[in-house]
């Protein structure tokens, strides 16, 4: 009965979601500091997807909220333009591992090491650190190597993705995701120990100042700004994860996720196409870990434990892993849930505490509550929804496509099944 | 010189791999049956260091571990976390893990590292709420240490860790290989199908697969607490990986296999751990000891997937 319901429904009418976005941008002008109001408005996001609109009216009210009303009315604050900067890095860092994941069913748990790898990129050659390791007295650069730095960053990670990949790749399955586990340990335990013997990442210690973007002059170094750049780089992402997943080598990957022999019995060589997954998932972290570490200003191997890794792994399995629409919702779930959600019930509890309600240990405050919510999460998904929130929709329309294709009836197997049923359609129609 | 401490290095090393060994145990025999990584084991060893300690703390606080003989009390110790961990195993599989058989392979995988993250996170409130930390340290019931020649010196401790592991190990040799449960278990891991058409019921059988080297890693968990004192949530996970590893290097889902793997990776890390750095001029030292431990992982399942001992494979269980 409820799926009944669910299969009639169309979506969300237009005017309830224009009613929605007005209502909460409304809400979130007049009352400043109101939470819920700004959740209002990332979750428009959601509902303009499901709103009942073509695809190009929903891409407009999409652009108008994040390109206008968002800096609009939660630009001048900046702990709202944070969160949404935060939440836009961690939805490109999921697109990446959506890549990896996703589309190639390759299990990675350590791809914040790609992340370490672009953010560690730009940090060493834009401050001081590089003098310690190059002659010359080259560095620190400007911020406006910021620009350039983001492709340096993407061509180190996938650097790093196919060094990595050519010897992890040959392992299967559950295998992988160890090896990749023990990967990303490596990296970090290098990471914190090469301050000797000779000093290229400062050790532990990590490094700071790292300059903010500067363009034409101009510093560009608020939320605000961090908000846009995210963006653009995100549009990149998406784009790129949109084509890929219709291109030659997406179908490449998928064929791979789904029956590793069958794909290599058509001619997919699989290395080959389970290394391009890795390094296109890696450059993406990677030109991210660049925005990361031009943001935060100082990096320390900290930033990148496997923790982040699971993270990442989260957003992408409870989004539903290989769905793009769902890999977004995930992210920005997850991130909302950790920077906003939990902190606000901590600050909260923690006013209960003075006040001498409660009495609250210091361990129990919500704000580390992420091993347990991202364990019962990772538990529940794959029990009760292993395809995600938003599951991908791959299977659907191909055999949709193989269904009203011409050739349908000429062909064997389960595809003259297929074509059979769509004539008994035809005929009842 | 550096020879000198070899002694010592091998004691620790020794020590060290029969722990790997003992948890190896439990990734190998659910691997051998169900091809599943359980990577919530690393996990159930950390809840049987905290369960056993735990034990020990209260025992102690009602001044009862005063005037009792130290064997009695790890005895009753090891029986208490064996008897909650195999517990918790079987509970976590019934949970977490059958529902999603017969899934994708990574669904019961991702289930699994699930787990391992909400005990870690559950294990932590437990102590924080009990006692407003989360770092415990353990009364040791054995000090002292018997000296080896003029050299070396074999703390009391550490050879009870040896001895209970060998114990463990030649029990369960002989459970899978004499008992009717045993050979039940063997069966399973061939063939599920053929094993159930056989009157064995699969079910159990991945049950008590669960229970025994959940019981074994929380004995070692009990074990490890006493041999270093301190423990905190944290201590499964690395030491989980590294097991695995010790199981993969004997050859994944085969039991010798896993006993000769833990105690060999304990000692190759014991040995770099000392000597990589004197023998670099210091550039490399002791901190890249994992990095030692998992660049093992890596090479065996590259070059040698099946692990040392690949044509005992078939054997499985």
């Amino acid at each position: 009965m409820a799926n009944m319901v669910w299969k009639s429904f169309k979506g969300i009418p237009l005017p309830v979601t224009l009613i929605w976005i007005a209502g909460f941008s409304a809400a979130l002008h007049f009352l400043d500091k109101s939470v819920i109001a700004f959740l209002g408005i990332l979750s428009s996001i959601v509902l303009i997807y499901y709103t009942n609109a073509s695809s190009k009216v929903r891409m407009l009210i999409g652009a108008l909220v994040l390109l206008i009303i968002i800096p609009l009315v939660a630009g001048d604050n900046r702990y709202y333009m944070e969160v949404a900067s935060q939440v836009g890095i961690y939805v490109a860092m999921a697109l990446g591992l959506n890549i990896v994941v996703g589309f190639a069913g390759l299990l990675d748990l350590g791809y914040v090491a790609f992340f370490a790898a672009g953010a560690y990129a730009y940090a060493i050659f834009s401050t001081s650190q590089a003098n310690q390791f190059i002659p010359g007295d080259l560095f620190p650069l400007s911020g406006e190597w910021f620009w350039p730095f983001l492709i340096v960053g993407l061509i180190v990670a996938a650097i790093f993705g196919i060094l990595l990949g050519l010897p992890v790749l040959r392992v299967k399955g559950d295998y992988l995701a160890i090896v990749t586990l023990g990967f990303g340990e490596i990296i970090r335990i290098i990471f914190n120990n090469l301050d000797k013997p000779i000093n290229i990442t400062n050790g532990p210690q990590g490094i700071t100042p790292i300059p903010q973007p500067e363009l034409l002059g101009m510093k560009m170094g608020t939320p605000f700004h961090f908000y846009f750049i995210v963006l653009v780089v995100i549009a990149f992402i998406v784009l790129a994860n949109f084509r890929f997943e219709n291109s030659r080598i997406g179908r490449a990957w998928i064929a791979v996720r789904e029956d590793e022999l069958a794909a290599q019995s058509m001619g997919i060589s699989l290395l080959n196409t389970k290394l391009a997954a890795f390094a296109t998932g890696a450059s993406f972290a990677g030109v991210v870990g660049v925005i990361f570490a031009a943001k935060q200003t100082f990096i320390d191997p900290t930033s990148f434990t496997l923790m982040e890794s699971i993270g990442i792994l989260v957003m992408v399995i409870l989004g539903g892993s290989g769905s793009i629409p769902g890999v977004v919702l995930g992210a920005a779930f997850v991130t909302v849930l950790q920077v906003q959600l939990l902190k606000e019930l901590s600050n909260f509890l923690h006013s209960l505490q003075q006040a001498g309600v409660i009495n609250l240990p210091n361990q129990l405050d919500p704000s580390k509550f992420q091993r347990l919510i991202f364990g019962i999460m990772l538990i529940l998904v794959a029990l009760y929804r292993p395809n995600g929130l938003i599951p991908a929709k791959r299977k659907k329309t191909d055999l949709d496509a193989i269904r009203t294709s011409k050739l349908g009836e000429n062909r064997l197997g389960i595809l003259s099944r297929l074509a059979k049923g769509k004539l008994s359609q035809g005929n009842q129609s | 010189m550096l020879l000198d401490i070899l002694p010592q290095v091998l004691v620790d090393g020794l020590t060290l791999g029969f722990m790997y060994a003992v948890v190896a145990l439990g990734y190998t025999m659910v691997y051998g049956i169900l091809e599943f990584i359980n990577f919530a084991h690393g996990e159930i060893f950390m809840v049987g260091a905290f369960v056993g300690t735990e034990v020990l703390l209260i025992t102690d606080a009602l001044g009862a571990l005063e005037g009792m003989n130290p064997f009695v009390a790890l005895f009753i110790t090891l029986l208490i976390a064996m008897a909650i961990t195999g517990a918790l195993g079987v509970g976590i599989e019934r949970v977490a893990y059958r529902p999603l058989r017969g899934a994708p392979r990574l669904v019961p995988l991702i289930s699994a590292i699930g787990v391992s993250f909400l005990l870690q996170d559950l294990v932590r409130f437990t102590e924080a709420i009990a006692r407003n930390e989360f770092y415990l340290n353990s009364p040791i019931l054995f000090s002292g240490s018997i000296p080896l020649g003029s050299i070396a010196a074999i703390p009391t401790k550490a050879l009870i860790v040896i001895v209970l592991a060998i114990v463990m190990m030649i029990s369960l040799t002989l459970f899978i290989n004499k008992t009717k449960w045993g050979i039940a278990m063997r069966a399973v891991a061939q063939d599920q199908s053929t094993a159930s058409l056989m009157t064995i019921n699969v079910d159990k059988v991945i049950m008590l697969t669960f229970l025994i080297g959940s019981s074994l890693g929380g004995a070692t968990g009990v074990l490890f607490a006493q041999n270093y004192g301190t423990i905190d949530p944290y201590i499964g996970f690395i030491l989980g990986l590294k097991a695995f590893t010790a199981a993969v290097l004997g050859g994944i889902g085969n039991i010798r296999g896993a006993m000769v793997g833990g105690v060999l990776l304990g000692l190759l890390e014991s040995l770099s751990g000392a000597y990589m750095g004197p023998l670099t001029g210091g550039a490399f030292g002791a901190e890249y000891k994992d990095v030692f431990a998992f660049s093992i992982l890596i090479l065996v399942l590259l070059f040698k997937p099946e692990g040392l001992f690949g044509e005992a494979v078939k054997e499985k269980v």
